[in-house]
């Protein structure tokens, strides 16, 4: 293994966790506020689309990461309505957001199936992009990289360090005490699921005109369901979400690493694919095991619907 | 003067019952509109979308025969989720079904037995529910969430049956598509109404509903199951065990989508292939919720369900649109269903806005 095999695998990991950081830092926030939605992998589908037909037809990827963003906020609105407004089960809804979504992008992108985008070009910082074996890692990514770690102190900077974070976080603990208080517990979270629905629209914008770039149904393949088992990983906390997310994305790209490893396993393709997914299992039971840490890190009201006037 | 929702003293039973058929009248409604927005006739789609598909009966044995593996994973996932357990993995649950009893009929290739038949039927049961008892033995043991786990195991199951039908299980003879043998007509289900594809399985289905009533309704442990999830504290009360109303809910799931699977290859399809199941595991939480949780409804609603999966193929035939219109529809449905229902427990008040 050479330098430069290990150079791209670092490479590609962080490529790969990318959309999962930024994904799974909108639900972070979606969920502080006490909301669960489930929806992520729909969002995250037909803010795809939206962006790869966006950047197709205008031959422009940042009107297309704006294309996914305004996607995702009108899918996360739907789920607004159905679980904000009319006070619907939240699981419920964020299935249906998930099924809808992955239908609905399905449908709008047949026309897109054939089609090929221009790879866009990465942004070099000068100087760092040459270090050896990081440089390319770090300082020859695309823009939306370097998004994911500004978002990164963003998001924790404004739960932990102002006062409408703090609200936000209050509104996931105890709704009904921020309610008697006087804040509007429904506009909070409405504002904070339609935060989570534009980044899983930009998160799903990364996929399809960055990442691949192309758009094939089914293409997000449970990415959307990973970033929602990061926020429980991360245990609620911004800064692990950017430790799963490279954990899950160095799975991905295991397919890569035997293969270029030159060490001759005969191990079945689907066996490498299935990797995330089986990681994503067992993170799961090795964090849940413990139940005094979620109960202590978890929203306190999550999953549950307010009542206004109950 | 604005609306508001206000808070109805008890649950409204009507209210129950209407909402389903006011969530269909809302996806017929936004069908319409769908079809004129897409630039097609809003008459003319609706007749080859709702209609074509059963406009003789050779189209309404194929219904039944669409309806039966979603009648099957709904009721199974209906006992589930009257006890707020969450199991939304039946897709893989029954991809494993059909691999476990497929795998029995190739592995008894040739045989005449007539045990060979129920045998698979059997081994899809356990097979699906092997597979949910893996998020139900992590729920119990580890604590960890059901919904993710059930999902993952999706995507793992859609792997395994890839993996076989492009490796070990590959019919040699098959010009190498990735696709087992076909299955003999010992292991094949018996054709119901001669000139259709109707088979047995949908006996099956319909006494699954049958059985899921009586479980429901008639045993002390389907009612443990719904005070469960009607009132988590009183259940724990009276000493109902959660964990088990986890692993009951969990299995009852895989069992039957494990059916539902084995049913397709050993029904319309014949053999194991890439393309067992067109998400029905995830189409039947819609109709489990369409059809109210009760054994009656998920009979109607899986009715309906099937004809949303014709009417896409339909759509792709003479509308030249991707079937996967369907699958939007479907989503539609669980929407209108959702915003319904907040009738059951709510009213609209108009009040006077105060300054």
């Amino acid at each position: 293994m050479g330098l430069n095999f290990i150079s791209s695998i670092l490479f590609a990991t962080v490529v790969a966790g990318t959309p999962l950081i930024i994904v799974a830092l909108g639900e972070l926030v979606t969920e502080k506020a006490g909301v669960l939605n489930l929806g992520a992998e729909g969002t995250m589908s037909v803010g795809a689309v939206a962006a790869f037909a966006v950047a197709h037809h205008t031959g422009n990827p940042f009107l297309g990461i704006l294309a996914g963003m305004g996607a995702g906020i009108l899918m996360s609105l739907l789920f607004g309505i159905s679980a904000l407004t009319l006070m619907a089960n939240q699981v419920a809804s964020g299935l249906a957001l998930s099924i809808f979504g992955v239908g609905l992008s399905a449908f709008i992108g047949k026309p897109y199936e054939s089609v090929a985008l221009a790879s866009v070009e990465p942004i070099r910082i000068p100087l760092l992009h040459k270090i050896p074996l990081f440089g390319p890692a770090l300082f020859e990514q695309q823009g939306l990289v370097y998004f994911s770690w500004v978002l990164i102190v963003a998001v924790a900077w404004f739960l932990y360090r102002t006062k409408a974070g703090l609200v936000l976080r209050a509104v996931g603990e105890s709704p009904v005490s921020a309610h008697s208080i006087g804040y509007g517990v429904v506009r909070i979270r409405y504002q904070a699921v339609l935060f989570g629905g534009a980044m899983a629209g930009i998160g799903g914008a990364f996929m399809s005109v960055f990442y691949t770039p192309m758009w094939v149904e089914g293409m997000v393949a449970g990415r959307g369901w990973i970033a929602l088992s990061l926020v429980v990983f991360a245990t609620w906390r911004p800064a692990r979400v950017m430790i799963g997310a490279y954990l899950f994305g160095g799975c991905m790209i295991a397919q890569m690493f035997v293969q270029g490893s030159g060490v001759r396993i005969n191990i079945p393709a689907q066996f490498l694919s299935a990797m995330p997914y089986a990681a994503t299992v067992l993170v799961l039971v090795l964090i849940s095991r413990n139940r005094g840490t979620i109960r202590l890190n978890s929203p306190a009201s999550l999953g549950q619907t307010f009542l206004p006037d109950a | 003067m604005w609306l508001k929702f206000e808070q109805r003293p008890e649950p409204s039973k009507t209210m129950s019952y209407l909402s389903p058929l006011l969530a269909v009248a809302l996806m017929f409604l936004s069908g319409l509109i769908l079809f004129l927005v897409l630039g097609k006739s809003p008459v003319e789609g609706f007749k080859v979308f709702f209609l074509n598909p059963i406009k003789d009966s050779y189209g309404i044995a194929e219904l039944f025969l669409k309806a039966t593996p979603l009648m099957l994973c709904a009721v199974g996932l209906s006992v589930g989720f009257k006890a707020n357990v969450w199991n939304i993995g039946a897709e893989g649950q029954l991809l494993i079904g059909a691999l476990v009893g497929g795998g029995l009929a190739l592995h008894f290739e040739g045989s005449t037995s007539p045990f060979l038949l129920p045998g698979m039927i059997v081994a899809g049961a356990l097979g699906g529910m092997a597979w949910a008892a893996i998020p139900a033995f992590l729920r119990t043991r580890f604590n960890a969430n059901e919904i993710l786990t059930s999902l993952m195991l999706v995507y793992i199951a859609e792997l395994v049956v890839s993996w076989l039908v492009h490796g070990p299980w590959k019919d040699p003879d098959g010009f190498n598509f990735p696709q087992t043998k076909l299955l003999s007509a010992t292991a094949t289900l018996p054709i119901l109404l001669a000139g259709t594809r109707v088979n047995a399985a949908l006996l099956l289905g319909i006494g699954a509903l049958l059985v899921g009533w009586i479980f429901m309704n008639k045993s002390f442990l389907g009612y443990q199951m719904k005070v469960a999830g009607q009132a988590e504290h009183a259940g724990r009360y009276a000493g109902f065990s959660a964990k088990r109303s986890v692993w009951i809910g969990m299995l009852a799931g895989g069992a039957m989508a494990g059916i539902a699977g084995i049913s397709e290859v050993s029904g319309p399809i014949g053999q194991i292939t890439e393309h067992i199941s067109p998400g029905y595991g995830f189409a039947a939480m819609i109709v489990a919720f369409v059809g109210r949780l009760t054994p009656i409804g998920i009979f109607f609603s899986s009715l309906l369900m099937a004809l949303l999966y014709m009417g896409g193929e339909q759509a792709q035939q003479y509308l030249n649109l991707p079937s996967s219109i369907s699958k939007v529809f479907q989503g539609m449905l669980l929407f209108f269903l959702l915003g319904s229902d907040v009738f059951i427990n709510f009213r609209l008040r108009l009040v006077r806005r105060r300054k």
